[in-house]
């Protein structure tokens, strides 16, 4: 495990700089950020919003096809406009990656502080405390997570703000395996002398989960959530297309392909762009969070490549 | 074998308590959210009057444990419902009768079942035999170029969400290619080929996504066996490169790709609705949504225990086959 403190940061960051495709994902992940913050400035520069309806765009006699070539591209409308609405399509893409982005972390930090807490708890409380947590985080584990949010989104009255809602429902279905990682990380620095040297000196669980186990626990946390991040983008955007995540006019990128199937023909891109953005996303997470787990755990990695029998391997 | 049986019933037992206070939640977190399900189950358009009928018709006025009281009867002895003047009778395993349709859920899902377990388990199938399959191939081939594209395939797999696989498969193969026609359920028992032939697309959608995650688990519990010393010994005593590979190596990943498989098999499902949702199949999925739109809890509550059983099932019967596979672990 990775030392805690500042020399752990630095070490951390080393290691992550020597693999190459981590920092591409990186380097992805950041644009992305930067064009979901940016989201008002860019549609701004182009002149558009997400939810103004252009009518004059759409052929309304041909079923709303947009009127142009490439799906209605031009000066005004750079990646043209949505079937039916006209509405402009690179404003509802990056006000999309604001949703698809802002969900997926806001439902990964409920999932990562909900597994935190019932994991420590459940290894430094006494035999029924941990029983009682166990048992509930097994039971927890075992609700299909489309399934539990498709049904418990419909029942939530539509006032809730959805993209709040949505992360709600995802961070407190999915925390699960992070309370199991963290239950058994925490039941084994718990034996380690140093955390018995605190509780000799005197210190209360609370002083010794806060700051001799939690820092230990970190990195096995911080690796699972990078994972989860990705995860979360997916559902969010199942959900969505499913007609019961992000409701309109918010734009999301699920919600854009579940009319997709129909307009691929006349509107290609309708189809292209939303899908494009969800694979990018989800791929440059998933890279960055091998490279974050590589580096946080390097034997895990170096495991893998070393006495394989053959040359080469060394490239982790 | 005396341990291998106690540990089997003691899962057994686990599983039976887990599904209860599964049931017990659901129900729970679903009657008991705001939200005003006589109203929408009459109709915009009832007065007060007819709204409070509804309410009591469907007991919505009693306590909450009495009514899971009532649903836990139902589901064990069956019960006895009126539904205005006639007297429906719905027999053991009870989930209730439908808000919408007065239809009885057990029927309901038994009716769409074969559909879902059609979708999934073929699925397993083919991602089982793709995944393993690709995981061996990139492990015997380490280093090579193989090796390198199976890598970025698989990895493109896990960042694809399954219905912009599924629609992309649709668009161009029953779009653009005209290979297949649109799917269209056609049960097994009438005709078997056309039963395979209408689920091929799906299967595959739901199989490529779940195949890439066996892929790279495999690959990487097989390099690790590999790096182990009794492989070394093996190689030492002049075994053949394929036989240390696709016997003593491939061991190796069989408890891993198990568990995945358990692991999995709630998010598989999740997936299975969207594919049924995307092709238009009649399954649990299709009818979830549709009851989700239209707040039948009854349905909704009962699909979500049916698919909760199965998550369950599954990982009770993984956690006995990984007992079987791997014999050092410890059976508690």
């Amino acid at each position: 495990m990775s030392a805690p403190g500042a020399s752990g940061a630095r070490q951390f960051w080393r290691r992550l700089r020597t693999q190459r495709a981590a920092l591409v994902a990186a380097a992805v992940v950041a644009l992305l950020v930067l064009v979901a913050l940016a989201a008002p400035l860019l549609t701004a520069i182009e002149g558009q919003d997400p939810t103004t309806y252009h009518p004059s765009l759409v052929d309304s006699a041909r079923g709303g096809v947009p009127i142009g070539s490439f799906g209605g591209v031009s000066a005004d409308h750079w990646l043209g406009v949505e079937p039916q609405t006209g509405r402009d399509l690179f404003a509802r893409l990056v006000y999309g990656a604001r949703v698809s982005l802002g969900v997926a972390l806001a439902a990964t930090v409920v999932q990562v502080v909900i597994g935190v807490v019932v994991g420590v708890a459940a290894a430094l409380g006494n035999r029924w405390v941990d029983q009682l947590l166990s048992r509930f985080t097994d039971i927890i584990v075992a609700m299909p997570l489309m399934i539990m949010s498709l049904a418990l989104l419909a029942i939530v009255p539509s006032s809730f703000p959805r993209p709040v809602l949505v992360a709600l429902v995802i961070g407190l279905i999915a925390w699960g395996s992070i309370a199991k990682i963290v239950r058994a990380q925490t039941l084994t620095l718990k034996e380690l002398d140093y955390v018995s040297a605190a509780r000799l000196s005197g210190w209360g669980s609370w002083r010794i989960a806060r700051r001799e186990l939690l820092p230990g626990v970190a990195a096995p946390v911080i690796t699972y959530a990078a994972l989860l991040v990705p995860a979360n983008i997916t559902v969010e955007a199942a959900l969505s297309f499913l007609g019961v995540g992000v409701k309109p006019p918010t734009p999301s990128w699920g919600q854009m392909l579940t009319a997709a199937d129909v307009w691929y023909q006349a509107a290609p891109q309708y189809l292209l762009l939303p899908a494009g953005a969800l694979f990018v996303t989800v791929l440059a997470l998933t890279v960055l969070g091998d490279g974050v787990r590589t580096a946080l755990d390097p034997r895990a990695a170096s495991r893998l490549h070393v006495g394989t029998g053959r040359k080469r391997e060394a490239k982790a | 074998m005396n341990g291998f049986g106690g540990f089997a019933l003691r899962r057994l037992v686990g599983a039976v308590v887990t599904l209860f206070a599964i049931s017990v939640i659901v129900y729970v977190v679903f009657y008991a959210t705001p939200g005003n399900v006589a109203q929408i189950t009459c109709g915009p358009r009832c007065s007060p009057a007819q709204v409070q009928q509804v309410a009591e018709q469907l007991h919505l006025d009693d306590p909450l444990y009495v009514r899971y009281w009532h649903f836990l009867e139902g589901l064990v002895a069956g019960q006895d419902y009126s539904t205005g003047t006639a007297v429906q009778h719905c027999s053991a395993p009870c989930l209730g009768l439908s808000y919408q349709s007065d239809q009885q859920v057990t029927a309901l899902i038994l009716a769409k079942l074969p559909v879902s377990l059609s979708l999934v388990f073929g699925a397993m199938v083919l991602w089982l035999v793709l995944g393993v399959g690709t995981g061996v191939l990139s492990a015997w081939r380490r280093g090579r170029l193989t090796e390198r594209l199976l890598t970025g395939i698989t990895l493109a797999g896990v960042a694809t969400p399954v219905f912009v696989i599924g629609l992309v498969l649709m668009i161009v193969v029953c779009g653009q290619l005209r290979l297949l026609p649109f799917p269209q359920y056609v049960a097994f028992t009438d005709d078997p080929e056309q039963w395979a032939w209408n689920l091929l697309l799906p299967w595959l959608s739901l199989a490529l996504i779940e195949a890439a995650a066996f892929a790279r688990l495999t690959r990487a519990a097989m390099l690790e066996t590999l790096a182990e010393d009794h492989i070394r010994t093996f190689r030492a005593y002049g075994v053949s490169e394929r036989s240390v590979i696709g016997r003593h190596a491939l061991r190796g990943a069989f408890a891993p790709v198990i568990a995945l498989n358990a692991n999995n098999f709630g998010s598989a499902v999740g997936g299975a609705v969207l594919t049924e949702t995307l092709f238009g199949l009649p399954g649990i999925g299709q009818e979830l949504v549709h009851a989700v739109d239209v707040v039948d809890l009854p349905v909704v509550v009962g699909m979500v225990l049916v698919v909760g059983f199965f998550v369950v099932v599954a990982n009770a019967v993984a956690d006995v086959l990984y007992a079987v596979a791997d014999r050092r672990v410890v059976l508690t």
